[in-house]
């Protein structure tokens, strides 16, 4: 029998078609049409110019996505082993920086990593930057911290780290005690334990924190321009450009676009059938 | 019968300050079925955990062996546990759940016994095949836990436990979440297995039918204390007083004053009876289970009363009769008809006389019979029980 759609549904299914399908068909028709509205596929051709831009973006994401497991997972496995009310004040702190707009909190990091900014000040007054200078024969007057890849990755890893642990930590929190119980009374001390039960049981966690970090880190593009000073593009604003900025040619912006989304939906698939067997990670 | 292999030394516990266990003393037979049996909230569960090493006591002492195992933790104590909800591991397939406690296991290296080692392959799949096929679950292997049935799960969860060949196995209500038909399938089922392996079974249970058709020794408990230690027959024909009288079957409990040896008085009116030992004249509690009471004629009879309820039920009439404001439980085959005058005679081994207690007077009532049969079908929930 097929489920009829309910009329209730309705008000979704016209809001999904408008901002959801709509927008992907625009994508597709722009990266397959010239500026004339005739079809082609010069822009795909174009796009090896940009491999560069590909890569360092992937690169960076990768590292942004794996900074946010290794400090995401023991954050998340210790929050869900204390008490409900540390975990409550803790689930509070974790959210509490979402609440401000991201391009503030980006913001707020240009002044703290800034040559003159609060962490160099702070390097200045302990001392610790004429030691660096004692100890490795240098002049420096600060450290290089803004504009560049490592501002990024912090940029990612600092904005997207909720999204990290929020999916870890509900998986494991809601893992059934008495599994662990089982696995302790079969024989298994702490370590395996948590090797053959939590961690085979919290992956759908980690694989909905790794998308939901990955996706948004790969496609960023106020991060990079504010932390990363523009020098070293990446995929997010090279679209921009595409459509905003100088080198303007929204159908080549279309293209990359569809590039990266067919990339990153092939990851993702990948990745969920890599974990299969357990309830699906979510595809935000 | 055989060694002791469990001893439980003056145990207490308690949560929140309320106390769960009360000086809890306790020894247990090797190779034997021992249930702790009582209603939710009386410490059974809590026992069971203190012996699995799940839970540590308040003070005393747990021996195994002769040996104090207190802070001994549970991966490394000779006893496993079938739960009450299986917890069967849901990543692994049936194969790799019963093979768990087998791949965690290390022995000396026979060649370097200094060195330990791991399991050989050859023998884990050996010895999960041969326990899968003593729970009937050959070809099961390489199926996933959860697109099985409850008894099957159940059978997992025991073929998983049983594999370690371990002393002791906990069953902390293990048919709980299975229907009528399968549970006294698996009743029969697990008392074979237990017979089988040879080892001691120690079962938690709320359900005293279960705990009957088991048990080598039933432990009935009730606010964290022992009420009584004994065979089920001992349980039922010779119940120590009101509390496990009621637990145990259904029980009309009646105020009585023992004139002399084998002569107890109730409505004022002197049974023979078989128990003895009791001062002159000394208060007792008088328990006359509802199948031990004959319908007779009313001139015939030793007490006259009025039929106020009758249910049918199937093999036997449940029939409520009212003897001077008290009511009865007689469970008879004859029907009589609601509002019949009848009379009644109890032979003297139909009568169990027991010493006053402090649950004298709160059982043994049926004058509220259908709510206290709404309480008996309803068994608590907390625990996750549920009778069909």
């Amino acid at each position: 029998m097929k489920p009829k759609l309910s009329r209730f549904a309705i008000p979704y299914v016209i809001w999904m078609a408008l901002f959801v399908v709509a927008p992907i068909v625009l994508v597709v028709v722009y990266a397959f049409s010239n500026d004339l509205g005739g079809f082609t596929l010069e822009n795909f051709s174009k796009m090896g110019t940009y491999a560069v831009v590909f890569g360092r973006s992937f690169k960076l994401a990768l590292i942004a996505t794996l900074i946010c497991l290794v400090i995401g997972y023991p954050v998340s496995y210790m929050m869900s082993r204390e008490g409900e009310r540390f975990q409550r004040v803790a689930m509070v702190l974790i959210m509490l920086p979402m609440w401000i707009n991201f391009l503030l909190r980006t913001y707020s990091w240009m002044s703290i990593l800034e040559n003159n900014g609060l962490l160099n000040q702070v390097f200045q007054k302990t001392g610790l930057l004429s030691l660096y200078n004692s100890l490795f024969g240098t002049s420096l007057e600060y450290f290089p911290m803004m504009n560049t890849q490592g501002a990024v990755v912090l940029g990612m890893v600092y904005n997207y780290l909720p999204f990290m642990i929020l999916p870890i930590y509900s998986v494991i929190v809601k893992l059934d005690g008495s599994l662990v119980e089982a696995a302790r009374d079969l024989g298994a001390d702490g370590v395996n334990v948590f090797r053959r039960v939590i961690l085979p049981l919290s992956l759908p966690g980690v694989l909905s924190g790794i998308t939901m970090v990955f996706v948004p880190s790969v496609s960023t593009f106020a991060i990079s321009k504010m932390l990363g000073g523009g020098t070293d593009l990446l995929l997010g604003d090279l679209i921009e450009q595409q459509f905003l900025g100088g080198a303007y040619n929204p159908q080549l912006g279309a293209a990359i676009s569809l590039v990266m989304m067919v990339i990153v939906v092939v990851c993702m698939v990948v990745m969920n059938r890599f974990g299969e067997g357990e309830e699906q990670a979510v595809i935000l | 019968m055989s060694k002791e292999l469990i001893r439980l030394r003056d145990l207490c516990m308690a949560y929140d300050d309320e106390l769960v266990l009360d000086h809890l003393n306790l020894y247990i037979n090797d190779k034997e079925f021992l249930t702790l049996l009582g209603p939710s909230g009386c410490g059974k569960s809590t026992t069971l955990r203190i012996i699995g090493g799940f839970t540590a006591p308040l003070s005393g002492d747990v021996l195994f062996d002769g040996v104090r195992i207190n802070d001994v933790p549970p991966y490394k104590r000779q006893i496993n546990t079938v739960f009450q909800k299986y917890a069967l591991f849901p990543h692994l397939n049936v194969f790799e759940n019963v093979a768990f406690g087998l791949r965690m296991q290390r022995r000396p290296d026979p060649s370097d016994p200094k060195r330990k080692t791991k399991l050989p392959e050859e023998e884990i799949r050996q010895r999960v095949l041969e326990m899968l096929e003593a729970v009937s679950l050959k070809g099961f292997e390489n199926r996933r836990t959860d697109a099985l049935s409850g008894g099957q799960q159940q059978r997992v969860a025991i073929a998983r436990a049983l594999v370690n060949r371990p002393k002791v196995l906990l069953l902390d209500e293990p048919l709980g979440a299975l229907d009528l038909k399968l549970r006294k399938d698996m009743q029969i089922e697990l008392k074979r297995i237990q017979q089988q392996v040879g080892i001691t079974f120690i079962y938690v249970t709320h359900d005293q039918e279960e705990a009957l058709t088991m048990s080598d020794t039933i432990v009935v408990m009730d606010k964290g204390t022992i009420q009584q230690i004994g065979t089920p027959e001992d349980i039922y024909n010779e119940p120590k007083n009101a509390f496990v009288a009621d637990f145990i079957g259904e029980s009309n409990i009646i105020d009585g004053v023992m004139v002399q040896d084998k002569l107890v008085q109730m409505y004022g009116r002197q049974f023979p009876c078989l128990d003895g030992g009791f001062s002159e004249n000394e208060p007792v509690d008088v328990v006359i289970r509802p199948e031990d009471i004959d319908i007779v004629p009313v001139e015939q009879g030793q007490l006259t009363g009025t039929v106020t309820n009758v249910t049918f039920k199937g093999m036997q009439y449940d029939i409520i009769v009212d003897f001077r404001g008290f009511k009865w439980l007689i469970q008879t085959t004859d029907h009589s008809p609601v509002g019949a005058r009848i009379g009644i005679k109890i032979d003297p081994d139909g009568i169990h006389v027991m010493k006053k207690s402090r649950y004298s007077g709160l059982y043994g009532d049926y004058s509220s019979f259908s709510d206290e049969y709404d309480e008996l079908d309803t068994v608590e929930p907390e625990e996750g029980g549920d009778e069909a």
